[in-house]
C-alpha cells in the first residue's frame, strides 16, 4: 500500500487553494490561546511563520542556534524574490511563474504546491513592502524588477544585492514585534537534538542550551521545522558554516519520510576555491548574469591576461550552446557547462577550475555608474576576497554547492508523514523539483511562512483544541532526553585523534567527487563504501575537547557531522536509485550525444520518499507519482 | 607566515578573563582571519588544549555574528568589512595580533570571544518594526516611495546588527544601531505612521539596557562594516525631539 497521500484538494489547479481556504477547519480566536506551537529556525520561513502564528493568537516558542534570529542564513540571499505581478507588462502571470518553476525544476515538482506559491507571490511582496523592506523603486515610486535565469520575463524584486537580508529583516521585525507583545517566546543559542512524539504525533523537542550545555524539554501541540537546507554536506558550499541537516535527520529517524535527498543545486557563480584552508565559498548572485558574459579562452591553457584575449579568441560557451537563453540559462545547465569546459582543459586561474564572468561590454554600454547601482556591493565583496576589481578585469567563478531542493517529504498541508510535524521553506522538498529557479527560494520560504503554514497548521490544530499541553515530565520526553544525553556522552568518550572538521572535509570531498555535479553508478557505489568507512572511523577516532555542560563549539560540530555522514548515505542511495538525469541530478549514463541531460519520464516521474528503517538497515523507498495535468511535459530546452 | 596571537580567554560570564599567548605557523596570506582561527583551534585540539570560542557563521560579512576587536579595532584593520572579510594578507609575517571580544556594558562576555548581544534584540522588540499583521498589507504599488527615499532607507537598513558601533564608541552608545532602524522606517511612508512612538520606545529601551549616550565622536561610523552614516543619528535626534514634544503616550 502506498503510504503517501499528498492530500491535494480536488478541482481545477487555479481553484485548489481558494477551495482549501474556504473549506478548511478553523480554530476560533478564543481557542488559539490554548494552543502551543514550536517553530524551529528563524530564517525566511521560520521567522514569518512564528510571527504570523503569534499574530493569530497562538502561543509560539521559536528556536535558533545563532545568538539572534536575524542571523539565519536567508540573510545572505542576494539577488531577489520573484512575484507574478506583471509589473513590466511583459506577459507575466501566476500561470507563467508556475510554469517556469515546474519547467525549471525539470518536471519533478508537485503542480498544486507550485501553483499555490505563485498565487500568493504578489501578496508576499505586499506584506514585505508594508513591513518596510526597501525594495528597489523606479523614479515614479513604483517597484522595479529584474530578470533571473531560466525565465523570459522580469519578475524579480530586489534590494540591491542584499535582498535576502532585507526580506529576512522584515520577518525578523515582525517576529520581534510578537516577542515584545508576549505572543512569541524566543529561545536563541539553542540546538534542537530530538523531536518528541506522543501517541504518534509530534508534541515537542529536546534542545541543548548552547551557553550552559543544559538539555531542555519543550512541549507543544504542533512542531514546525524551518531549518533550511543541507548544502554544507559538501563542506565547502555557499552556505553559512553552521547550516546543517540535523533537524531533517532527527525527523527522518522519527519516521518522517525524506523526499528526493539527492536533489542539490550547484550554483554556477561562486568565487573559486583559493586555498586548502577555505571554510566556505562565496556566492556571486545570479543577477550578475544579466549583464556579465561567461567565457573561457578558445585555446587550451591560454595564459594571457583576460583583457589581452581578443573577442574572436574567446568562447562564450553559454551563448554558443544556448542561444535563446544565453548567459541566463538555469543554474544546473550553467554549472555543468562550466564544469565541462574546465574538465576539457579550458579553465582559467591558478587551478584551472574557473571561468570568466566579464562585465567589459556592460560597463562600456551602460557606464560604470549604472553597473555600480545594480551590483555595487557584489563587486565590492568580490574585490575584498580576491583583491581584483571586476569593473576592470573579469571575475573568476566556479560552481559550488548551494541549495537543497530535496528535504522532508510534505503533503499539501506542508505536513510531514508524522502528524503535527510540519516542514516549511528549504527544509521541505515540495516546490522546486530537481532544480530551483533563482529568486524562488525567498519566495517559497516567505510564502510558506506568512501565507500557507498559518492556514494549514490551523487546519491541523482544529482537532487539537481539547488536547492538553503535554507535560514535559511524560515518559516520552524523559526517554528522549536520556537518549540525547547518551548520544553526546558517546561522542565525547571516543577520545580519538581526529577533529570533527577533518571528518566533515573528508565527507565533503567524497560527496563532491561522486555525488556532485555529475554522478554515475560506479562512483556512487564507491561513495557508499567510503562513507561507511568514514563513519566507522568517525565513531572510533574522533576527538572532541571539553565537556557537555559548557559552551562547546566542537561538540556542536560533531553532532552535525555525525548527522551529515548518515545523510550522505541517504543522498547517495537516492542518486543511485534515480538512473535518469533531471535538473541538478545528472547521471552520466543518461545523457544525449551533445551532453544534455536526458530524463526518463516513464520510469522516474515520481518523488522518491525514503523511510528510515534503522541505522544500519536499508531505507524503504516510497514513490509519489507526479501528475502533470496543467503543463505539457517536454524536454527542457534553453537553446 | 608565522603569527603570534594574544587572545582573550574567559571561561564564562562570571569568570575572570585573561590574555593567552599562542604561536601559529604556516599561515597562508590568502586565509581569511576566521580560517586562521580555525587553524589555531585544529592545532589546539590535536595538542589536547582548550580551544578558543568565537562567533561566526556566514563568512561573507552579512550575518553580523563576528564580534572581535583585532589590535584594538572592531573588525580589524580594513574599512567597511566584517571580521570574516579580513584576510591574513593584511598582516605581516611575525606580527603579534591581539584579539578581544567587544567591550561594552550592554554586551557581557559569554565565553572567550563570544558576547551576549541580546540587548539588540530587546531594542528591536521595543519598536523596530511596522505594526502590520500578515494579511493586512495594501498593494505594494499603492504606496509610492521616491527612489531617493527608498535608496536612503536601504542604506540605513543595511545594518547587520554586529555591534561594532557600540564597541567603537567610548561611551558604548548604541545610537547608530537604533538610528539606522528608526531612519529606515521613518524615511518610508509605511513606517511614518508610528515613527514617533518607535523613536521614543527604542531610545528608552536602549537607555534602560545600559548603553551610553552619544557624544558625536563619529567612531561608530568609522568602524561600521556597512558604512552606515551618522546622518542617521541626526535623523533619530530630530525624530526623538519632535516625538518628545508631541507624543503624549
Amino acid at each position: 500500500m502506498n503510504k503517501l497521500d499528498s492530500k491535494i484538494p480536488e478541482g481545477p489547479l487555479a481553484e485548489k487553494w481558494n477551495k482549501y481556504k474556504a473549506t478548511q477547519k478553523l480554530v476560533s480566536p478564543n481557542n488559539r490561546k490554548k494552543l502551543d506551537i514550536i517553530v524551529v529556525g528563524t530564517g525566511i520561513a521560520g521567522a514569518p511563520a512564528a510571527a504570523s502564528l503569534g499574530e493569530m493568537g497562538y502561543n509560539v516558542k521559536v528556536f535558533c542556534f545563532q545568538d539572534s534570529p536575524r542571523r539565519a542564513h536567508s540573510v545572505a540571499a542576494q539577488g531577489g524574490i520573484n512575484a507574478a505581478r506583471n509589473n513590466k507588462n511583459d506577459g507575466d502571470s501566476v500561470y507563467r511563474l508556475f510554469y517556469d518553476t515546474i519547467k525549471g525544476g525539470d518536471y519533478r515538482a508537485r503542480e498544486a504546491n507550485v501553483y499555490r506559491v505563485a498565487e500568493v507571490s504578489s501578496e508576499v511582496i505586499d506584506q514585505l513592502t508594508a513591513q518596510g523592506v526597501p525594495f528597489a523603486r523606479e523614479y515614479g515610486g513604483t517597484l522595479t524588477n529584474r530578470t533571473f535565469g531560466g525565465v523570459q520575463v522580469s519578475r524579480t524584486n530586489y534590494a540591491q544585492g542584499q535582498t535576502g537580508q532585507q526580506v529576512l529583516l522584515g520577518g525578523y521585525s515582525a517576529l520581534k514585534r510578537q516577542v515584545g507583545l508576549g505572543k512569541v517566546k524566543m529561545f536563541s543559542r539553542r540546538q534542537m537534538l530530538d523531536i518528541v512524539l506522543v501517541d504518534g504525533k509530534a508534541r515537542g523537542i529536546i534542545t541543548r542550551n548552547l551557553v550552559t550545555g543544559e538539555i531542555e524539554r519543550h512541549s507543544a501541540h504542533a512542531v514546525v521545522l524551518a531549518t533550511g537546507g543541507y548544502g554544507t554536506i559538501y563542506y565547502l558550499s555557499t552556505l553559512a558554516v553552521q547550516s546543517n541537516g540535523s533537524a531533517a535527520m532527527q525527523a527522518y529517524r522519527k519516521g518522517a519520510f525524506f523526499g528526493n535527498p539527492s536533489f542539490i543545486q550547484i550554483h554556477p557563480t561562486c568565487i573559486p576555491v583559493l586555498n586548502e584552508y577555505q571554510s566556505k565559498l562565496t556566492l556571486m548572485s545570479e543577477s550578475l548574469r544579466n549583464d556579465g558574459r561567461i567565457w573561457v579562452p578558445k585555446a587550451k591553457g591560454d595564459k594571457r591576461k583576460p583583457n589581452d584575449i581578443p573577442d574572436e579568441e574567446r568562447d562564450y560557451f553559454l551563448e554558443r550552446r544556448y542561444p535563446a537563453f544565453g548567459n541566463l540559462v538555469p543554474r544546473d545547465v550553467a554549472s555543468r557547462a562550466a564544469k565541462e569546459r574546465c574538465d576539457a582543459g579550458y579553465g582559467v586561474g591558478k587551478t584551472g577550475l574557473a571561468v570568466y564572468l566579464d562585465f567589459r561590454d556592460a560597463v562600456a554600454k551602460q557606464g560604470e555608474k549604472v553597473i555600480k547601482g545594480k551590483y555595487g556591493n557584489l563587486f565590492d565583496m568580490y574585490e575584498k576576497i580576491t583583491g581584483e576589481v571586476p569593473y576592470e578585469t573579469p571575475m573568476m567563478i566556479y560552481p559550488a554547492g548551494h541549495y537543497t531542493m530535496g528535504g522532508l517529504w510534505v503533503d499539501y498541508n506542508l505536513q510531514t508523514t508524522i502528524p503535527g510535524l510540519f516542514a516549511i521553506g528549504e527544509a521541505n522538498f515540495s516546490d522546486h523539483g530537481a532544480n530551483r529557479l533563482g529568486a524562488n527560494s525567498l519566495l517559497q520560504g516567505a510564502a510558506d511562512g506568512y501565507f500557507i503554514a498559518p492556514y494549514t497548521v490551523s487546519n491541523y490544530l482544529a482537532d487539537e483544541i481539547t488536547t492538553k499541553l503535554p507535560s514535559t515530565d511524560a515518559t516520552e520526553f524523559v526517554e528522549a532526553e536520556e537518549k540525547v544525553k547518551a548520544h553526546l556522552d558517546k561522542i565525547l568518550k571516543i577520545n580519538g585523534t581526529k577533529t570533527a572538521t577533518s571528518f566533515h572535509k573528508r565527507l565533503g570531498h567524497i560527496m563532491w567527487e561522486h555525488a556532485g555535479m555529475k554522478r554515475n553508478e560506479e562512483g556512487l557505489k564507491k561513495a557508499l563504501e567510503e562513507i561507511a568507512e568514514l563513519k566507522k572511523e568517525f565513531w572510533s577516532d574522533l576527538k572532541i575537547p571539553g565537556k557537555t555542560d559548557e559552551l562547546n563549539q566542537e561538540l556542536e560540530k560533531a553532532t552535525r557531522v555525525a548527522d551529515f555522514i548518515d545523510l550522505a548515505g541517504l543522498i547517495v542511495r537516492d542518486a543511485l536509485n534515480r538512473k535518469e538525469s533531471c535538473g541538478a541530478h545528472f547521471r552520466e549514463e543518461s545523457q544525449s550525444e551533445g551532453g544534455e541531460a536526458v530524463r526518463i519520464d516513464d520510469k522516474y516521474s515520481y518523488v522518491a520518499a525514503w523511510e528510515y528503517q534503522g541505522d544500519d538497515k536499508e531505507p524503504t523507498l516510497h514513490k509519489e507519482e507526479l501528475k502533470f495535468e496543467n503543463v505539457e511535459v517536454k524536454v527542457r530546452s534553453y537553446k | 607566515m608565522k603569527i603570534n596571537l594574544k587572545i582573550w580567554k574567559q571561561a564564562n560570564a562570571k569568570a575572570k578573563g585573561r590574555f593567552e599567548k599562542y604561536e601559529l605557523d604556516g599561515v597562508d596570506p590568502e586565509m581569511s582571519f576566521l580560517e586562521m582561527l580555525d587553524a589555531l583551534n585544529e592545532k589546539l585540539i590535536k595538542e589536547g588544549k582548550e580551544t578558543v570560542a568565537f562567533d561566526h557563521d556566514c563568512h561573507e560579512g552579512i550575518c553580523g555574528s563576528c564580534s572581535l576587536y583585532i589590535n584594538g579595532r572592531p573588525h580589524g584593520p580594513a574599512e567597511e568589512v566584517a571580521t570574516c572579510q579580513i584576510h591574513m594578507r593584511a598582516f605581516k609575517d611575525g606580527e603579534t595580533i591581539t584579539i578581544e571580544p567587544w567591550r561594552a556594558k550592554g554586551f557581557p562576555v559569554v565565553k572567550d570571544l563570544i558576547i551576549d548581544r541580546n540587548a539588540f534584540d530587546k531594542i528591536m522588540a521595543a519598536g523596530g518594526f511596522v505594526s502590520i499583521d500578515a494579511g493586512q498589507a495594501p498593494d505594494a504599488n499603492s504606496v509610492l516611495v521616491s527612489k531617493n527615499d527608498a535608496d536612503k532607507a536601504f542604506d540605513a537598513a543595511a545594518c547587520i546588527g554586529c555591534g561594532a558601533c557600540v564597541a567603537a564608541c567610548k561611551n558604548s552608545s548604541a545610537m547608530l544601531f537604533v538610528a539606522a532602524k528608526v531612519s529606515q522606517l521613518a524615511l518610508l511612508p509605511q513606517g511614518k505612521v508610528e515613527a514617533k512612538r518607535r523613536a521614543l520606545n527604542m531610545v528608552a529601551k536602549m537607555d534602560e539596557l545600559g548603553f551610553g549616550s552619544c557624544t558625536n565622536t563619529g567612531a561608530c561610523e568609522a568602524e561600521c562594516p556597512k558604512g552606515i552614516s551618522i546622518e542617521n543619528i541626526a535623523r533619530l535626534n530630530r525624530e526623538y525631539l519632535s516625538a518628545s514634544f508631541s507624543e503624549s503616550e
